[in-house]
């Protein structure tokens, strides 16, 4: 009988189109977002992508040509693509969404374009998220780019938080940076002196004012702050030597030096003056947080673009391989398909492809969230504000009420009669959208990365030696090594995995993560051809092995579940990316089904992309419902001690030779299915010790079996997938030089 | 002195794609042509651009852009086009593609510019490609002129220099890399321009966002031309042939490469 799990076989027509993936990623009603990308994407495909092909990257220092690129970057409207309308932009409300769509397509190309059109909003986000009204009017209106008939010329900002070794890394609490007071007049405002040495910083080469994280070093300051620099400030502005980098060398980076005297109003946010000290308003961490929540997503995303860039011109490679050879006649398969004759180079393409899918749609998810994140926040704050609840702590506190009532809906049975009235409250609302967040940017930002850097590797081996030159088409070898930047900058994946171990077992998020596993199943009873039941085995899976791990002490009687236990929480975390990557794969496809339907850019067609793009779903569940697998298996028997021959154990579970012939006697045929056998003179079997027992652990090896059962199709859909791949019709060539 | 430019410029799919003409149920089509990413047709975005360069230079003129395509793809190619200078879209929506019958073509474009409220015929210019980049007919423009009772023609046009009392000097492209000089008297007439003198302006999305104001309700009104063929027939469809004969030489001094050059340039 035949199942959806060996359909009728996949012939998606071309690579998906824009109007396909602005249905994926919702925004096909968005104008503005389809304007931005068309705008980044031209800058990315003529300008930078020249500047790639004639060996612009081969320099450390800033060069006129890269500066020329920024100046592309104002007249397309990617730098203002962050202000609103009023301060020189053109998108109103968040924009979180908008940055991801203009990195995603300047990375396409190059990730050090992206990373240097970013690098500005970096700067200015402290002072966006945190600053006071007048540093947020003052330092957007110099950024914003020339109006026509304007001759001025837009500020550069830095981001200034890394510091020389032995400071500041992933460790972003020990700054060396510090503030005193240089002088404090009668009734006026303290002057502040600055010293700040920046290391590994964008930007810097022609920055115009830095955002720097600094610690008080005198009595009358309280704790740490971040400070607005400017060029012109009385002292030491030095943009310092060019980092020697071998990634992303369009973006400017480099060790700058500080010593400056500033007015106390540069610090990001304001401050009060109490007990005869100056407090501020935020602290450096306070002010890192807001704006590395949004910041990192887009970072996710510029790995994810990559991933997907990889394909056309793989693809083209693969076929033309062999062309103009003797033997390759055109009409001949190995003139027409060229490697993808063969099974492994299609199936590796596959891999490659359905992880840029999943990586895509986790970041795209996680940057809608945050547009959605960004009123209810402000709405929250504004709560907050009314009732007198000020400060990090007090908040949370006052939240407390909200989760329980955020965890009671998301457990609430249909038609319950509250369920109206909790999801109208907006604090509920907050905590809700927060949970995901504070699981989702972490996510994106470590797996899209850290994975697709591993999977970039992947897609350059399939172009040969070619892959590793700088003619490959696609610049597929500087992509790679690209990619470990992502991975490193804005937090390393120490950094993401530590944020994940605490977010990731929320009361509020675990619920949450509960109703997506439910949903999951029914997803897989309407669509099992995206693996969905695969994905929500091995959700189940992750959940069991936390909560078990939460209780569970190793062979020592050390608890498992613990902040110090990285070898326990990070491969947990690591886990849930995967899953949730394949989560939101799976949802941006149902989605592409649902509208593409009734869209008629791609009605004729979306059947055959969905199918595809299903397989894709299919080949990645596997993949991760794998990773879960082994890394949950890990962690449940791996921190039990294996018996061992002598000790005390063996003793129970093992059988004597004498014991077990007297059995066999009463018992036929136990002898031959003993394993641990101890021979009359103390000899055992030729190995580790007798085999270790699974007591508590019987659920996890159902699940694990279920698991694997769960794989079937995936395969078949693999195949699928690759005959898909042999046949989709690409360009006669890439659209932007090599 | 200003102007009424209205400029006609149907989408082709973009150059780089895979085309293969295929049998379609009416007539020879591109194969997957509806998902293949469409570019405004290239001769007529260089009349497009000269037109809004022209038009910023006269004080209270309009330019108007005529197009006639499918409408889902007509609104894709608006997110580029539209950021790149200002105009009111006149949408003409239809299953036109190459292979369209270009006098049912011209008389839809002509219906569609006749019913454009405050056009005033005696400032008009039309301009368009002198032919397009799908087919190629080169034929359309001057149709459409025709049925709009416009006779004064220019084809191949690099230029127009327009004077203060209304009158312009054209320069058409002629055989052997020359230009024949023109002067015209005045509007109307009709420009089918080659490729002009000005680049193709950058993105600037916030010229896009004003132009959206009027694009997406032009989209939304936009007429549906059903295209007669008239009986007009195609034998055959194929794509212009490459030619690339290499020959590998090691060693060859300058000289004689110049020389083989000279003979071969001698034989054409
Ligand atoms: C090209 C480039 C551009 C950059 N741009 C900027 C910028 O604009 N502004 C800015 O402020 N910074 C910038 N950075 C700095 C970047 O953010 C840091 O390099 C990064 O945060 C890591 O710090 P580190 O290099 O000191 O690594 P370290 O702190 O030395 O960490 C090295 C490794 O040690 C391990 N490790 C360290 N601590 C822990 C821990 N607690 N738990 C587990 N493992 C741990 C991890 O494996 C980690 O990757 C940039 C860096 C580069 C390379």
């Amino acid at each position: 009988m035949p199942t959806s799990a060996t359909a009728s076989s996949s012939k998606m027509l071309t690579l998906p189109t824009d109007q396909i993936r602005q249905l994926q990623w919702r925004f096909a009603e968005r104008y503005d977002l389809q304007m931005l990308a068309q705008s980044a994407r031209a800058v990315a495909r003529s300008t930078v992508a020249q500047m790639v092909a004639s060996g612009e990257r081969n320099s450390h220092e800033w060069t006129p040509a890269k500066n020329e690129m920024l100046e592309a970057f104002d007249r397309a409207g990617i730098t203002a693509a962050f202000m609103e309308p009023e301060e020189g932009g053109f998108i109103s409300g968040p924009k979180n969404l908008a940055l991801a769509l203009a990195a995603f397509e300047l990375a396409w190309v190059d990730g050090g374009a992206a990373t240097a059109s970013l690098a500005g909003f970096l700067a200015l986000a402290p002072i966006h998220e945190r600053g006071t009204p007048e540093q947020s009017r003052r330092y957007k209106a110099l950024s914003a780019p020339a109006q026509p008939g304007e001759t001025r010329k837009p500020w550069r900002g830095a981001f200034v938080l890394t510091e020389p070794i032995p400071y500041v890394g992933v460790d972003t609490g020990m700054l060396s940076g510090k503030v005193r007071i240089a002088g404090w007049p009668d009734g006026e405002e303290p002057w502040l002196q600055v010293e700040k040495r920046g290391r590994f910083i964008t930007n810097i080469a022609f920055a115009n004012f830095v955002t720097a994280a600094v610690t008080s070093d005198d009595p009358r300051i309280k704790g740490s702050c971040v400070m607005i620099l400017e060029e012109t400030d009385e002292g030491t502005f030095d943009h310092g030597t060019p980092t020697k980098k071998l990634v992303h060398q369009l973006s400017s980076t480099g060790d700058p030096i500080f010593n400056l005297k500033v007015p106390a109003s540069r610090i990001v946010g304001g401050y009060t003056i109490e007990d005869g000290a100056l407090v501020p308003k935020f602290s450096h961490g306070e002010v890192i947080e807001a704006v590395f929540r949004r910041t990192r997503v887009t970072v996710g995303l510029m790995t994810a673009a990559k991933l997907l860039s990889a394909v056309e011109p793989v693809i083209r490679y693969q076929r033309s391989r062999f062309r103009g050879a003797e033997g390759a006649k055109p009409g001949t398969v190995r003139y027409e398909q060229g490697i993808q004759q063969r099974e492994d180079a299609l199936h590796r393409l596959v891999d490659v492809w359905a992880t840029g899918e999943a990586a895509a749609s986790l970041g795209f998810a996680t940057a809608r969230l945050f547009d959605e994140l960004d009123p209810i926040e402000r709405q929250k704050t504004a709560i907050m504000a009314q009732r007198g609840i000020a400060g990090g702590r007090a908040e949370l506190k006052a939240l407390r009420d909200s989760e329980q009532r955020a965890v009671e809906l998301l457990t609430m049975r249909e038609g319950d009669p509250r369920k109206e009235e909790i999801v109208a409250d907006p604090l509920v609302q907050f905590v809700l959208k927060d949970a995901e967040a504070n699981v989702l940017c972490p996510a994106t930002k470590l797996w899209n990365t850290g994975n697709g850097a591993n999977m970039m590797r992947e897609a350059v081996s399939l172009m040969g030696g070619y892959g590793i030159t700088e003619d490959c088409p696609g610049f597929l070898a500087s992509k790679w090594i690209d990619a470990q930047l992502e991975a490193t900058y804005e937090g390393p994946e120490a950094v993401q995995r530590r944020q994940l171990t605490v977010t990731m077992t929320s009361d509020v998020f675990l619920a949450q993560f509960r109703v997506w596993t439910a949903e999951m199943r029914r997803v897989a009873a309407t669509h099992p051809g995206t693996g969905a039941c695969t994905l929500a085995t091995g959700m189940r899976m992750w959940l069991w092995t936390l909560e078990h791990l939460q209780n569970a002490s190793d062979a020592l009687g050390s608890k498992l579940y613990h902040g110090q236990r990285q070898g326990v929480t990070f491969p947990l975390a690591d886990a849930l990316c995967w899953l949730l990557a394949s989560r939101c794969q799976i949802l941006d496809v149902l989605e592409l089904e649902q509208r593409g339907a009734y869209d008629p850019s791609v009605a004729d067609t979306v059947v055959d992309t969905v199918q595809f793009l299903s397989d894709l779903c299919h080949v990645h569940t596997a993949r991760a419902a794998g990773e879960v697998s082994r890394i949950c298996a890990e962690l449940v028997f791996g921190y039990n001690e294996h018996p061992s021959w002598s000790n005390q154990a063996c003793t129970s579970c093992c059988f004597s030779a004498v014991e077990l012939d007297e059995l066999e006697e009463t018992m036929p045929g136990i002898a031959a299915m003993a394993v641990d056998v101890i021979e009359p003179n103390g000899s055992h079997p030729q190995k580790a010790g007798p085999c270790a027992g699974c007591a508590g652990a019987s659920d996890f090896l159902q699940l694990q079996n279920k698991l694997c059962s769960c794989l079937s199709g995936s395969r078949l859909a693999k195949d699928r997938a690759a005959e898909a791949v042999s046949k989709v019709m690409i360009p006669e060539a890439l659209d932007y030089p090599a | 002195m200003s102007l009424h430019i209205v400029v006609c410029a149907g989408i082709v799919p973009d150059p780089l794609q895979t085309l293969e003409p295929i049998a379609g149920p009416n007539g020879p089509a591109l194969k997957n042509e509806m998902m293949l990413p469409a570019v405004l047709d290239p001769w007529a975005a260089s009349a497009l651009y000269e037109a809004a360069t022209l038009v910023s230079k006269f004080p209270g003129s309009r330019l108007w852009l005529v197009s006639l395509g499918p409408k889902a793809k007509l609104q894709q190619v608006m997110m580029t086009i539209a950021q790149k200078v200002t105009f009111e879209l006149v949408a003409v929506d239809s299953a036109s593609n190459g292979f369209a019958d270009a006098s049912a073509t011209a008389s839809a474009l002509a219906s569609g510019i006749a019913a454009i409220p405050d056009l005033d015929r005696t400032k008009l210019l039309l301009f368009g490609g002198w032919e397009s980049a799908s087919r190629g007919a080169g034929v359309t423009l001057q149709t459409v002129g025709e049925l709009l009772g416009i006779t004064d023609q220019f084809a191949g046009v690099d230029q127009i220099d327009m004077r203060e009392d209304g009158s312009f000097e054209v320069l058409e492209r002629v055989e052997g890399g020359k230009h024949q000089a023109s002067v015209c008297a005045g509007a109307p007439a009709v420009l089918g321009w080659a490729t002009g003198n000005l680049p193709e302006p950058h993105n600037n999305p916030q010229i896009g966002m004003a132009n959206m104001r009027t694009v997406m309700p032009a989209l939304q009104r936009a007429k549906q031309a059903a295209l007669t063929n008239d009986g007009q027939q195609y034998l055959s469809a194929s794509l212009p042939s490459q030619q690339r004969q290499t020959r590998v030489v090691r060693d060859l001094a300058p000289d004689a490469i110049a020389q083989e050059l000279v003979e071969w340039i001698r034989t054409q």
